[in-house]
Protein backbone atom coordinates (compact mmCIF):
# COMPACT_ATOMS: atom_id res chain seq x y z
CA UNK A 1 0.00 0.00 0.00
CA UNK A 2 2.44 2.34 1.21
CA UNK A 3 5.01 1.33 -1.60
CA UNK A 4 1.82 1.70 -4.61
CA UNK A 5 1.70 5.48 -3.10
CA UNK A 6 5.13 6.69 -3.35
CA UNK A 7 4.79 5.23 -7.22
CA UNK A 8 2.19 6.96 -7.71
CA UNK A 9 3.51 10.30 -6.25
CA UNK A 10 7.35 9.63 -8.22
CA UNK A 11 4.82 9.24 -11.41
CA UNK A 12 2.92 12.33 -11.03
CA UNK A 13 5.86 14.48 -10.18
CA UNK A 14 8.11 13.44 -12.99
CA UNK A 15 5.84 13.86 -15.29
CA UNK A 16 4.55 17.53 -13.80
CA UNK A 17 8.81 17.81 -14.28
CA UNK A 18 8.45 17.18 -17.89
CA UNK A 19 5.50 19.17 -18.35
CA UNK A 20 7.71 21.91 -16.64
CA UNK A 21 10.39 21.21 -18.82
CA UNK A 22 8.62 21.23 -22.17
CA UNK A 23 6.86 24.74 -20.80
CA UNK A 24 9.91 25.92 -20.77
CA UNK A 25 11.60 24.91 -23.61
CA UNK A 26 9.19 26.92 -25.89
CA UNK A 27 10.79 29.69 -27.17
CA UNK A 28 8.20 32.63 -25.93
CA UNK A 29 8.87 30.98 -22.69
CA UNK A 30 12.60 30.33 -23.15
CA UNK A 31 13.54 33.63 -24.37
CA UNK A 32 12.08 35.71 -21.45
CA UNK A 33 13.40 33.35 -18.65
CA UNK A 34 16.78 33.51 -20.26
CA UNK A 35 16.68 37.63 -20.16
CA UNK A 36 15.05 38.12 -16.86
CA UNK A 37 18.73 38.29 -14.90
CA UNK A 38 19.94 40.54 -17.11
CA UNK A 39 17.18 42.56 -17.38
CA UNK A 40 16.60 42.76 -13.57
CA UNK A 41 20.04 44.02 -13.54
CA UNK A 42 20.08 46.71 -16.09
CA UNK A 43 16.53 47.60 -14.23
CA UNK A 44 17.73 47.72 -10.60
CA UNK A 45 21.43 49.04 -11.17
CA UNK A 46 21.32 51.47 -14.39
CA UNK A 47 17.74 52.37 -14.98
CA UNK A 48 17.06 53.45 -11.68
CA UNK A 49 20.24 55.11 -10.62
CA UNK A 50 19.63 57.51 -13.89
CA UNK A 51 16.46 58.03 -12.49
CA UNK A 52 17.96 58.87 -9.21
CA UNK A 53 20.73 61.30 -11.46
CA UNK A 54 17.73 63.15 -12.96
CA UNK A 55 16.26 63.38 -9.57
CA UNK A 56 19.31 64.51 -7.93
CA UNK A 57 20.10 67.29 -10.18
CA UNK A 58 16.36 69.02 -9.68
CA UNK A 59 16.90 68.49 -6.31
CA UNK A 60 19.30 70.59 -3.10
CA UNK A 61 20.46 66.55 -2.11
CA UNK A 62 23.15 67.06 0.31
CA UNK A 63 25.03 64.01 1.47
CA UNK A 64 23.10 62.59 4.86
CA UNK A 65 20.46 65.28 4.35
CA UNK A 66 16.89 65.32 3.01
CA UNK A 67 16.57 66.67 0.17
CA UNK A 68 13.92 68.87 -1.75
CA UNK A 69 12.91 69.89 -5.62
CA UNK A 70 14.46 73.15 -6.62
CA UNK A 71 13.96 72.77 -10.77
CA UNK A 72 16.69 73.97 -12.84
CA UNK A 73 18.84 75.99 -9.87
CA UNK A 74 21.69 73.25 -10.17
CA UNK A 75 21.99 73.97 -13.75
CA UNK A 76 21.78 77.69 -13.71
CA UNK A 77 24.05 77.67 -10.28
CA UNK A 78 26.58 75.80 -12.74
CA UNK A 79 26.49 78.02 -15.73
CA UNK A 80 27.49 81.13 -13.08
CA UNK A 81 30.61 78.83 -11.32
CA UNK A 82 33.92 79.50 -13.37
CA UNK A 83 35.13 76.10 -12.67
CA UNK A 84 32.09 74.67 -14.15
CA UNK A 85 32.73 76.85 -17.40
CA UNK A 86 36.04 76.03 -17.61
CA UNK A 87 35.26 72.43 -17.33
CA UNK A 88 32.76 72.49 -20.06
CA UNK A 89 35.47 74.60 -22.54
CA UNK A 90 38.29 71.70 -21.06
CA UNK A 91 36.02 68.83 -22.13
CA UNK A 92 35.60 69.67 -25.78
CA UNK A 93 39.51 70.97 -26.41
CA UNK A 94 40.11 67.33 -24.40
CA UNK A 95 38.02 65.22 -26.53
CA UNK A 96 38.62 67.06 -29.85
CA UNK A 97 41.97 67.19 -29.87
CA UNK A 98 42.57 63.76 -28.47
CA UNK A 99 40.25 61.66 -31.04
CA UNK A 100 41.66 63.88 -33.66
CA UNK A 101 45.20 62.90 -33.07
CA UNK A 102 44.30 59.32 -32.09
CA UNK A 103 42.44 59.36 -35.75
CA UNK A 104 45.47 60.30 -37.18
CA UNK A 105 47.90 58.07 -35.66
CA UNK A 106 45.70 55.56 -35.82
CA UNK A 107 44.86 55.22 -39.13
CA UNK A 108 49.27 55.72 -39.70
CA UNK A 109 49.74 53.32 -37.58
CA UNK A 110 47.62 50.81 -38.78
CA UNK A 111 48.55 51.25 -42.05
CA UNK A 112 51.90 50.11 -40.97
CA UNK A 113 50.97 47.07 -39.51
CA UNK A 114 49.28 46.05 -42.25
CA UNK A 115 52.48 45.64 -44.40
CA UNK A 116 54.69 42.56 -44.73
CA UNK A 117 56.50 42.81 -41.24
CA UNK A 118 59.27 40.63 -39.52
CA UNK A 119 58.16 40.04 -35.88
CA UNK A 120 54.20 40.81 -36.93
CA UNK A 121 52.85 39.00 -33.40
CA UNK A 122 55.56 40.65 -31.28
CA UNK A 123 54.56 44.20 -32.87
CA UNK A 124 51.38 43.93 -32.70
CA UNK A 125 51.34 42.35 -28.78
CA UNK A 126 53.57 45.76 -27.57
CA UNK A 127 51.35 48.22 -29.83
CA UNK A 128 48.43 46.61 -27.65
CA UNK A 129 49.69 46.78 -24.26
CA UNK A 130 49.15 50.48 -23.23
CA UNK A 131 45.65 49.67 -23.80
CA UNK A 132 45.16 46.35 -21.49
CA UNK A 133 47.01 47.94 -18.46
CA UNK A 134 45.10 49.43 -15.63
CA UNK A 135 44.83 53.13 -16.49
CA UNK A 136 44.97 54.12 -13.23
CA UNK A 137 48.33 52.51 -12.70
CA UNK A 138 49.99 53.16 -15.96
CA UNK A 139 49.08 56.82 -15.67
CA UNK A 140 51.12 57.07 -12.27
CA UNK A 141 54.03 56.18 -14.79
CA UNK A 142 53.13 58.91 -16.44
CA UNK A 143 52.63 61.16 -13.62
CA UNK A 144 56.32 60.52 -12.64
CA UNK A 145 57.96 60.64 -15.99
CA UNK A 146 55.57 64.93 -15.68
CA UNK A 147 57.14 65.12 -12.25
CA UNK A 148 58.29 68.69 -11.53
CA UNK A 149 61.78 67.67 -10.29
CA UNK A 150 62.95 64.19 -12.02
CA UNK A 151 60.74 64.52 -15.56
CA UNK A 152 62.52 62.18 -17.71
CA UNK A 153 60.78 63.86 -20.53
CA UNK A 154 62.48 67.17 -19.74
CA UNK A 155 65.47 65.06 -18.97
CA UNK A 156 65.28 63.75 -22.59
CA UNK A 157 64.51 67.13 -24.10
CA UNK A 158 67.27 68.80 -22.71
CA UNK A 159 69.54 66.27 -23.65
CA UNK A 160 68.63 66.17 -27.29
CA UNK A 161 68.63 69.96 -27.49
CA UNK A 162 64.51 71.20 -27.87
CA UNK A 163 64.33 71.91 -24.56
CA UNK A 164 65.73 74.82 -22.83
CA UNK A 165 66.49 73.52 -18.69
CA UNK A 166 64.62 73.04 -16.33
CA UNK A 167 62.17 72.26 -19.38
CA UNK A 168 58.33 72.93 -18.84
CA UNK A 169 56.75 72.08 -15.80
CA UNK A 170 54.32 69.78 -16.69
CA UNK A 171 51.54 69.16 -14.45
CA UNK A 172 51.76 73.24 -12.54
CA UNK A 173 51.01 75.01 -15.67
CA UNK A 174 47.72 75.39 -17.49
CA UNK A 175 48.53 74.50 -21.11
CA UNK A 176 51.25 71.97 -20.76
CA UNK A 177 49.07 70.07 -17.93
CA UNK A 178 45.96 69.47 -20.98
CA UNK A 179 48.83 69.08 -23.02
CA UNK A 180 49.99 65.83 -20.54
CA UNK A 181 46.77 64.48 -20.44
CA UNK A 182 45.75 64.58 -23.85
CA UNK A 183 49.35 62.67 -24.66
CA UNK A 184 48.35 59.95 -22.19
CA UNK A 185 45.18 59.83 -23.80
CA UNK A 186 46.56 59.12 -26.80
CA UNK A 187 48.98 56.67 -25.81
CA UNK A 188 46.21 54.43 -24.34
CA UNK A 189 43.43 55.00 -26.60
CA UNK A 190 45.46 54.61 -29.74
CA UNK A 191 46.13 50.66 -29.77
CA UNK A 192 42.28 50.76 -30.01
CA UNK A 193 42.07 53.06 -33.15
CA UNK A 194 45.10 50.67 -34.64
CA UNK A 195 44.02 47.46 -34.34
CA UNK A 196 40.26 48.38 -35.05
CA UNK A 197 41.41 50.42 -38.15
CA UNK A 198 43.68 47.44 -39.28
CA UNK A 199 40.83 44.87 -39.27
CA UNK A 200 39.40 47.22 -41.59
CA UNK A 201 41.93 47.36 -43.69
CA UNK A 202 42.63 43.76 -43.64
CA UNK A 203 38.93 43.18 -45.25
CA UNK A 204 39.26 45.22 -47.86
CA UNK A 205 39.38 43.17 -51.58
CA UNK A 206 42.37 43.01 -53.29
CA UNK A 207 40.60 43.34 -56.72
CA UNK A 208 40.14 47.14 -55.48
CA UNK A 209 43.52 47.97 -55.34
CA UNK A 210 44.67 45.99 -58.34
CA UNK A 211 41.73 47.91 -60.41
CA UNK A 212 43.18 51.05 -59.03
CA UNK A 213 46.78 50.23 -59.97
CA UNK A 214 45.45 49.20 -63.32
CA UNK A 215 43.72 52.72 -63.77
CA UNK A 216 46.77 54.00 -62.90
CA UNK A 217 46.29 55.48 -59.54
CA UNK A 218 49.55 56.17 -57.60
CA UNK A 219 50.09 54.65 -53.36
CA UNK A 220 48.75 58.04 -52.67
CA UNK A 221 45.61 57.91 -54.82
CA UNK A 222 44.69 54.28 -53.87
CA UNK A 223 45.29 55.44 -50.22
CA UNK A 224 42.31 58.17 -51.03
CA UNK A 225 39.68 56.57 -53.62
CA UNK A 226 40.42 53.13 -52.60
CA UNK A 227 41.48 52.48 -48.78
CA UNK A 228 39.77 55.85 -47.22
CA UNK A 229 35.90 55.07 -48.93
CA UNK A 230 35.91 51.46 -47.96
CA UNK A 231 37.28 52.11 -44.04
CA UNK A 232 34.51 54.70 -43.78
CA UNK A 233 31.94 52.64 -41.46
CA UNK A 234 35.28 51.50 -39.59
CA UNK A 235 36.14 54.80 -39.22
CA UNK A 236 32.80 55.88 -37.93
CA UNK A 237 32.32 53.24 -35.34
CA UNK A 238 35.51 53.74 -33.86
CA UNK A 239 35.56 57.60 -33.58
CA UNK A 240 31.62 57.49 -31.78
CA UNK A 241 33.61 54.81 -29.50
CA UNK A 242 35.91 57.09 -28.82
CA UNK A 243 34.68 60.34 -28.44
CA UNK A 244 32.11 59.15 -25.70
CA UNK A 245 34.97 57.11 -23.75
CA UNK A 246 37.18 60.30 -24.03
CA UNK A 247 34.68 62.37 -23.19
CA UNK A 248 33.41 60.64 -20.25
CA UNK A 249 37.62 59.99 -18.92
CA UNK A 250 38.11 59.92 -15.39
CA UNK A 251 41.01 58.02 -14.47
CA UNK A 252 43.93 60.13 -16.17
CA UNK A 253 42.74 63.35 -15.41
CA UNK A 254 42.30 62.43 -11.42
CA UNK A 255 45.59 60.51 -11.04
CA UNK A 256 47.72 63.17 -12.92
CA UNK A 257 46.79 66.39 -12.69
CA UNK A 258 43.21 66.27 -9.91
CA UNK A 259 41.62 68.42 -12.51
CA UNK A 260 44.74 71.05 -11.51
CA UNK A 261 46.30 73.86 -11.91
CA UNK A 262 43.37 75.87 -11.31
CA UNK A 263 40.58 73.65 -13.00
CA UNK A 264 42.36 73.58 -15.99
CA UNK A 265 41.99 70.35 -16.93
CA UNK A 266 38.92 69.22 -15.34
CA UNK A 267 36.74 67.33 -16.80
CA UNK A 268 32.84 66.19 -16.13
CA UNK A 269 33.64 63.13 -14.20
CA UNK A 270 36.62 64.70 -12.51
CA UNK A 271 34.79 67.85 -11.13
CA UNK A 272 31.19 65.72 -10.65
CA UNK A 273 33.66 63.83 -8.19
CA UNK A 274 34.92 66.86 -6.91
CA UNK A 275 32.08 68.54 -6.14
CA UNK A 276 29.63 65.57 -5.44
CA UNK A 277 31.75 63.60 -3.13
CA UNK A 278 34.49 65.83 -1.45
CA UNK A 279 32.25 68.66 -0.71
CA UNK A 280 29.45 66.78 -0.40
CA UNK A 281 27.12 69.03 -3.18
CA UNK A 282 25.52 65.77 -4.80
CA UNK A 283 23.03 67.64 -6.11
CA UNK A 284 25.67 69.52 -7.94
CA UNK A 285 27.60 66.63 -8.61
CA UNK A 286 24.73 64.61 -10.43
CA UNK A 287 23.59 67.39 -12.75
CA UNK A 288 27.48 67.60 -13.94
CA UNK A 289 27.17 64.11 -14.62
CA UNK A 290 24.46 65.00 -16.65
CA UNK A 291 26.06 66.40 -19.21
CA UNK A 292 27.73 63.40 -20.64
CA UNK A 293 24.53 62.39 -21.27
CA UNK A 294 23.41 64.46 -24.40
CA UNK A 295 26.66 63.41 -26.29
CA UNK A 296 25.76 59.35 -25.28
CA UNK A 297 22.77 59.85 -27.17
CA UNK A 298 24.15 61.51 -29.91
CA UNK A 299 26.45 58.47 -29.65
CA UNK A 300 24.07 55.82 -29.70
CA UNK A 301 21.87 57.74 -31.56
CA UNK A 302 24.19 57.58 -34.53
CA UNK A 303 25.52 54.23 -34.16
CA UNK A 304 22.01 52.92 -34.56
CA UNK A 305 20.61 55.17 -37.34
CA UNK A 306 24.13 55.11 -39.56
CA UNK A 307 26.49 52.29 -38.52
CA UNK A 308 24.49 49.43 -37.54
CA UNK A 309 21.32 49.17 -39.17
CA UNK A 310 20.17 46.24 -37.62
CA UNK A 311 21.22 46.57 -33.88
CA UNK A 312 19.65 43.21 -32.58
CA UNK B 1 62.53 40.66 -61.02
CA UNK B 2 65.52 41.16 -58.95
CA UNK B 3 64.63 45.11 -58.53
CA UNK B 4 61.15 44.22 -57.50
CA UNK B 5 62.52 41.98 -54.64
CA UNK B 6 64.92 44.39 -53.56
CA UNK B 7 62.63 47.67 -53.61
CA UNK B 8 59.97 44.82 -51.58
CA UNK B 9 62.91 44.53 -48.85
CA UNK B 10 63.91 47.92 -48.66
CA UNK B 11 59.89 48.67 -48.04
CA UNK B 12 59.53 46.47 -44.97
CA UNK B 13 62.76 47.90 -43.69
CA UNK B 14 61.65 50.97 -44.18
CA UNK B 15 57.79 50.09 -42.09
CA UNK B 16 60.06 48.34 -39.46
CA UNK B 17 61.83 52.01 -39.27
CA UNK B 18 58.85 54.14 -39.34
CA UNK B 19 57.38 51.75 -36.85
CA UNK B 20 59.91 52.38 -34.45
CA UNK B 21 58.83 55.80 -32.73
CA UNK B 22 55.10 53.91 -32.52
CA UNK B 23 57.21 51.26 -30.21
CA UNK B 24 58.72 54.12 -28.14
CA UNK B 25 55.98 55.76 -27.38
CA UNK B 26 53.69 52.47 -26.44
CA UNK B 27 56.30 50.71 -24.72
CA UNK B 28 58.69 53.08 -22.83
CA UNK B 29 56.55 54.05 -19.99
CA UNK B 30 56.76 51.06 -18.88
CA UNK B 31 60.08 50.78 -19.09
CA UNK B 32 60.47 53.31 -17.37
CA UNK B 33 58.08 52.34 -14.24
CA UNK B 34 60.21 49.01 -14.47
CA UNK B 35 63.58 50.95 -14.38
CA UNK B 36 62.36 53.22 -11.21
CA UNK B 37 61.21 50.49 -8.92
CA UNK B 38 64.50 48.85 -9.15
CA UNK B 39 66.78 51.49 -8.68
CA UNK B 40 68.11 52.73 -5.06
CA UNK B 41 66.94 55.58 -3.74
CA UNK B 42 70.27 56.95 -4.37
CA UNK B 43 70.32 57.27 -7.98
CA UNK B 44 66.67 57.75 -8.08
CA UNK B 45 67.14 61.52 -6.47
CA UNK B 46 70.22 62.13 -8.02
CA UNK B 47 69.59 65.26 -10.42
CA UNK B 48 73.03 64.59 -12.25
CA UNK B 49 72.65 60.81 -13.04
CA UNK B 50 71.11 59.62 -16.10
CA UNK B 51 67.62 58.52 -15.57
CA UNK B 52 67.39 56.34 -18.46
CA UNK B 53 69.46 53.57 -16.81
CA UNK B 54 70.51 51.74 -13.48
CA UNK B 55 74.45 52.71 -12.95
CA UNK B 56 74.63 52.49 -9.51
CA UNK B 57 73.04 48.48 -9.56
CA UNK B 58 69.61 47.14 -9.25
CA UNK B 59 68.04 46.66 -5.83
CA UNK B 60 64.72 45.03 -4.86
CA UNK B 61 64.11 47.05 -2.01
CA UNK B 62 60.65 49.20 -3.09
CA UNK B 63 59.51 45.58 -3.80
CA UNK B 64 60.18 44.93 -0.22
CA UNK B 65 58.58 48.01 1.09
CA UNK B 66 56.02 47.57 -0.89
CA UNK B 67 55.01 43.72 -0.14
CA UNK B 68 55.80 44.13 3.78
CA UNK B 69 55.61 47.47 4.87
CA UNK B 70 51.90 48.30 2.81
CA UNK B 71 48.46 46.46 2.17
CA UNK B 72 49.60 45.19 -1.41
CA UNK B 73 48.67 41.69 -0.96
CA UNK B 74 45.49 42.52 0.85
CA UNK B 75 44.38 44.84 -1.80
CA UNK B 76 45.63 41.93 -4.83
CA UNK B 77 43.41 39.58 -2.77
CA UNK B 78 40.38 41.94 -3.13
CA UNK B 79 41.07 42.75 -6.59
CA UNK B 80 41.45 39.11 -7.74
CA UNK B 81 38.16 38.20 -5.58
CA UNK B 82 36.02 40.73 -6.91
CA UNK B 83 37.04 40.38 -10.70
CA UNK B 84 36.92 36.47 -10.42
CA UNK B 85 33.03 36.81 -8.70
CA UNK B 86 32.30 39.69 -10.83
CA UNK B 87 33.31 37.79 -14.27
CA UNK B 88 31.53 34.97 -13.61
CA UNK B 89 28.45 36.36 -12.65
CA UNK B 90 28.37 38.54 -15.42
CA UNK B 91 29.52 35.40 -18.28
CA UNK B 92 26.61 33.38 -16.55
CA UNK B 93 24.07 36.13 -17.06
CA UNK B 94 25.25 37.60 -20.19
CA UNK B 95 25.65 33.62 -22.02
CA UNK B 96 21.95 32.96 -21.19
CA UNK B 97 20.49 36.67 -22.20
CA UNK B 98 22.96 36.48 -25.66
CA UNK B 99 21.41 32.38 -26.93
CA UNK B 100 18.39 34.42 -26.32
CA UNK B 101 18.96 37.38 -28.48
CA UNK B 102 20.77 35.62 -31.05
CA UNK B 103 18.49 32.71 -31.20
CA UNK B 104 14.94 33.28 -29.91
CA UNK B 105 12.13 34.87 -30.83
CA UNK B 106 9.54 36.23 -28.63
CA UNK B 107 8.05 39.25 -27.24
CA UNK B 108 10.03 42.46 -26.90
CA UNK B 109 13.54 40.63 -27.77
CA UNK B 110 14.10 43.51 -30.06
CA UNK B 111 13.94 46.56 -27.79
CA UNK B 112 16.00 44.32 -25.05
CA UNK B 113 18.73 44.01 -27.66
CA UNK B 114 18.81 47.89 -27.99
CA UNK B 115 18.47 48.18 -24.44
CA UNK B 116 22.07 46.13 -24.01
CA UNK B 117 23.47 47.81 -26.60
CA UNK B 118 22.88 51.41 -25.26
CA UNK B 119 24.09 50.56 -21.90
CA UNK B 120 26.95 48.94 -23.42
CA UNK B 121 27.63 52.24 -24.48
CA UNK B 122 27.13 54.04 -20.99
CA UNK B 123 30.15 55.55 -19.22
CA UNK B 124 30.59 54.58 -15.43
CA UNK B 125 31.70 58.11 -14.70
CA UNK B 126 28.10 58.79 -15.77
CA UNK B 127 26.06 56.86 -12.76
CA UNK B 128 28.75 56.65 -9.64
CA UNK B 129 26.92 59.38 -7.38
CA UNK B 130 23.46 57.77 -7.53
CA UNK B 131 25.02 54.02 -7.55
CA UNK B 132 27.17 55.25 -4.61
CA UNK B 133 23.81 55.79 -2.90
CA UNK B 134 22.18 52.84 -4.14
CA UNK B 135 25.52 50.85 -2.60
CA UNK B 136 24.81 52.35 0.76
CA UNK B 137 20.69 51.14 0.44
CA UNK B 138 22.01 47.77 -0.11
CA UNK B 139 24.37 47.81 2.91
CA UNK B 140 27.67 47.34 1.26
CA UNK B 141 28.91 50.92 1.78
CA UNK B 142 32.77 50.47 2.28
CA UNK B 143 32.78 46.98 0.81
CA UNK B 144 34.42 45.17 -1.36
CA UNK B 145 31.37 42.97 -2.28
CA UNK B 146 29.29 46.67 -3.64
CA UNK B 147 31.84 46.23 -6.37
CA UNK B 148 30.91 42.32 -7.18
CA UNK B 149 27.16 43.78 -7.46
CA UNK B 150 27.86 46.77 -9.09
CA UNK B 151 30.98 45.46 -12.06
CA UNK B 152 28.28 43.41 -13.88
CA UNK B 153 26.55 46.34 -14.91
CA UNK B 154 28.92 47.27 -17.39
CA UNK B 155 30.49 43.67 -17.81
CA UNK B 156 26.99 41.67 -18.77
CA UNK B 157 26.36 44.12 -21.44
CA UNK B 158 29.68 43.74 -22.88
CA UNK B 159 29.74 39.85 -23.12
CA UNK B 160 26.34 39.53 -24.10
CA UNK B 161 26.81 41.43 -27.46
CA UNK B 162 29.84 39.69 -27.87
CA UNK B 163 28.89 36.47 -27.11
CA UNK B 164 25.63 37.46 -29.18
CA UNK B 165 28.08 37.71 -32.37
CA UNK B 166 29.84 34.39 -31.53
CA UNK B 167 26.77 32.69 -31.29
CA UNK B 168 25.07 33.92 -34.47
CA UNK B 169 28.17 32.09 -36.05
CA UNK B 170 26.79 28.97 -35.32
CA UNK B 171 24.68 27.09 -37.40
CA UNK B 172 21.39 26.99 -36.93
CA UNK B 173 20.89 23.18 -38.26
CA UNK B 174 23.51 22.19 -35.84
CA UNK B 175 21.20 23.32 -32.94
CA UNK B 176 18.00 21.70 -34.77
CA UNK B 177 19.27 18.32 -35.85
CA UNK B 178 20.12 17.57 -31.62
CA UNK B 179 16.52 18.89 -30.78
CA UNK B 180 14.95 16.88 -33.88
CA UNK B 181 16.70 13.86 -31.80
CA UNK B 182 15.07 14.85 -28.67
CA UNK B 183 17.28 17.34 -27.04
CA UNK B 184 15.52 20.41 -25.20
CA UNK B 185 16.74 23.42 -26.14
CA UNK B 186 18.87 24.26 -23.08
CA UNK B 187 20.83 20.68 -23.67
CA UNK B 188 21.08 21.83 -27.21
CA UNK B 189 22.46 24.91 -25.57
CA UNK B 190 24.97 23.17 -23.29
CA UNK B 191 26.04 20.27 -25.36
CA UNK B 192 26.42 21.72 -28.72
CA UNK B 193 26.33 25.26 -29.04
CA UNK B 194 28.61 26.23 -26.00
CA UNK B 195 31.30 23.71 -27.13
CA UNK B 196 31.37 25.70 -30.62
CA UNK B 197 31.32 28.97 -28.88
CA UNK B 198 34.20 28.45 -26.42
CA UNK B 199 36.78 31.21 -28.23
CA UNK B 200 33.83 33.20 -27.95
CA UNK B 201 33.48 32.79 -24.00
CA UNK B 202 37.14 32.60 -23.14
CA UNK B 203 37.20 35.94 -25.50
CA UNK B 204 34.60 37.39 -23.03
CA UNK B 205 35.87 36.02 -19.84
CA UNK B 206 39.42 37.63 -20.56
CA UNK B 207 37.72 40.75 -21.53
CA UNK B 208 35.64 41.08 -18.46
CA UNK B 209 38.66 40.15 -16.22
CA UNK B 210 40.52 42.94 -17.52
CA UNK B 211 37.66 45.43 -17.02
CA UNK B 212 37.06 44.54 -14.14
CA UNK B 213 41.04 44.09 -13.21
CA UNK B 214 41.19 47.77 -14.37
CA UNK B 215 37.83 49.46 -12.87
CA UNK B 216 38.56 52.34 -10.83
CA UNK B 217 36.04 55.41 -10.52
CA UNK B 218 33.44 52.68 -8.90
CA UNK B 219 36.31 51.15 -6.54
CA UNK B 220 37.47 54.31 -5.49
CA UNK B 221 33.92 55.85 -4.67
CA UNK B 222 32.51 52.79 -2.92
CA UNK B 223 35.37 51.34 -1.19
CA UNK B 224 37.88 53.11 1.15
CA UNK B 225 38.84 50.94 4.30
CA UNK B 226 42.27 50.27 3.36
CA UNK B 227 40.80 46.05 3.86
CA UNK B 228 38.62 46.54 1.38
CA UNK B 229 39.96 49.03 -1.69
CA UNK B 230 41.27 47.00 -4.62
CA UNK B 231 45.03 47.29 -5.88
CA UNK B 232 44.68 50.41 -8.88
CA UNK B 233 43.00 52.21 -5.72
CA UNK B 234 45.32 51.14 -3.11
CA UNK B 235 48.31 52.10 -5.05
CA UNK B 236 46.87 54.91 -6.33
CA UNK B 237 45.62 56.10 -2.74
CA UNK B 238 47.80 54.74 -0.13
CA UNK B 239 51.51 54.43 -1.73
CA UNK B 240 51.37 58.46 -1.82
CA UNK B 241 52.68 60.03 1.46
CA UNK B 242 53.45 63.29 2.14
CA UNK B 243 57.59 63.11 1.10
CA UNK B 244 58.97 62.98 -2.00
CA UNK B 245 60.59 59.98 -1.45
CA UNK B 246 57.73 57.54 -2.64
CA UNK B 247 58.36 57.01 -6.28
CA UNK B 248 60.11 53.35 -5.80
CA UNK B 249 57.24 51.72 -3.81
CA UNK B 250 54.86 53.71 -5.86
CA UNK B 251 56.21 52.64 -9.83
CA UNK B 252 56.79 49.12 -7.79
CA UNK B 253 53.09 48.72 -6.95
CA UNK B 254 51.88 49.98 -10.58
CA UNK B 255 53.83 46.93 -12.03
CA UNK B 256 52.96 44.62 -9.47
CA UNK B 257 49.36 45.50 -9.93
CA UNK B 258 49.34 45.06 -13.66
CA UNK B 259 51.06 41.43 -13.80
CA UNK B 260 48.04 39.47 -13.58
CA UNK B 261 46.85 41.60 -16.60
CA UNK B 262 50.19 41.29 -18.44
CA UNK B 263 50.30 37.44 -18.01
CA UNK B 264 46.81 36.67 -19.19
CA UNK B 265 47.60 39.45 -21.96
CA UNK B 266 50.99 37.32 -23.00
CA UNK B 267 49.02 33.76 -23.20
CA UNK B 268 45.99 35.27 -24.77
CA UNK B 269 47.75 38.43 -27.17
CA UNK B 270 45.13 36.82 -30.24
CA UNK B 271 42.01 36.51 -28.29
CA UNK B 272 42.18 40.24 -27.01
CA UNK B 273 43.20 41.53 -31.01
CA UNK B 274 40.20 39.86 -32.23
CA UNK B 275 37.87 40.68 -29.17
CA UNK B 276 38.86 43.93 -29.66
CA UNK B 277 37.71 44.33 -32.84
CA UNK B 278 34.75 41.82 -32.59
CA UNK B 279 33.44 44.02 -29.55
CA UNK B 280 33.64 47.50 -31.92
CA UNK B 281 32.52 45.70 -35.02
CA UNK B 282 29.78 43.10 -34.56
Amino acid sequence: MAVGNVGVATVARRSLRVRVRELIDREKILGPVFVTPALLLLVLLVAYPFAMALYFSVSNAFIGRPSHFIGVQNFVNLWQSDAFRQTFQNAFVFTGSAVAIKLVLGISLALLLNQQLWFKRAIRGAVLLPWVIPTALSTLGWWWMFSSLYSVVNWTGIAVGIMDPPGPNWLGQKYYAMTAVVAVNVWRGLPFFAITILAGLVSIPRELYEAAEADGAGPVGRFWYVTLPMLKPVLAIVVLFSTIFTFSDFNIVYVLTHGGPINSTHLFATLARQIGLETGRIAEGAAISLYLFPLLVFVVYAQLKFVRKEVY
Amino acid sequence: MEGQSARRLRWKVASHLLLVPFLLFALFPFYHMALTSLKQDRELYDRQAVPLLIRQGPTLDHYQKLLWESAFLTWTKNSLLVTLLATTLSLVIGTVAAYALARLRFFGVASFGTGIFVTYLVPTSLLFLPMAQVVNWLGLGDSKWSLVVTYPTFLVPFCTWLLMGYFRTVPKEVEECAMVDGATRIQALLRIVLPIAVPGLVCAALFAFTLSWNEFIYALTFTSSSDQITASVGVTSELIRGDVYFWGPLMAGAILGSVPIVVLYVFFLDYYVSGLTAGALK
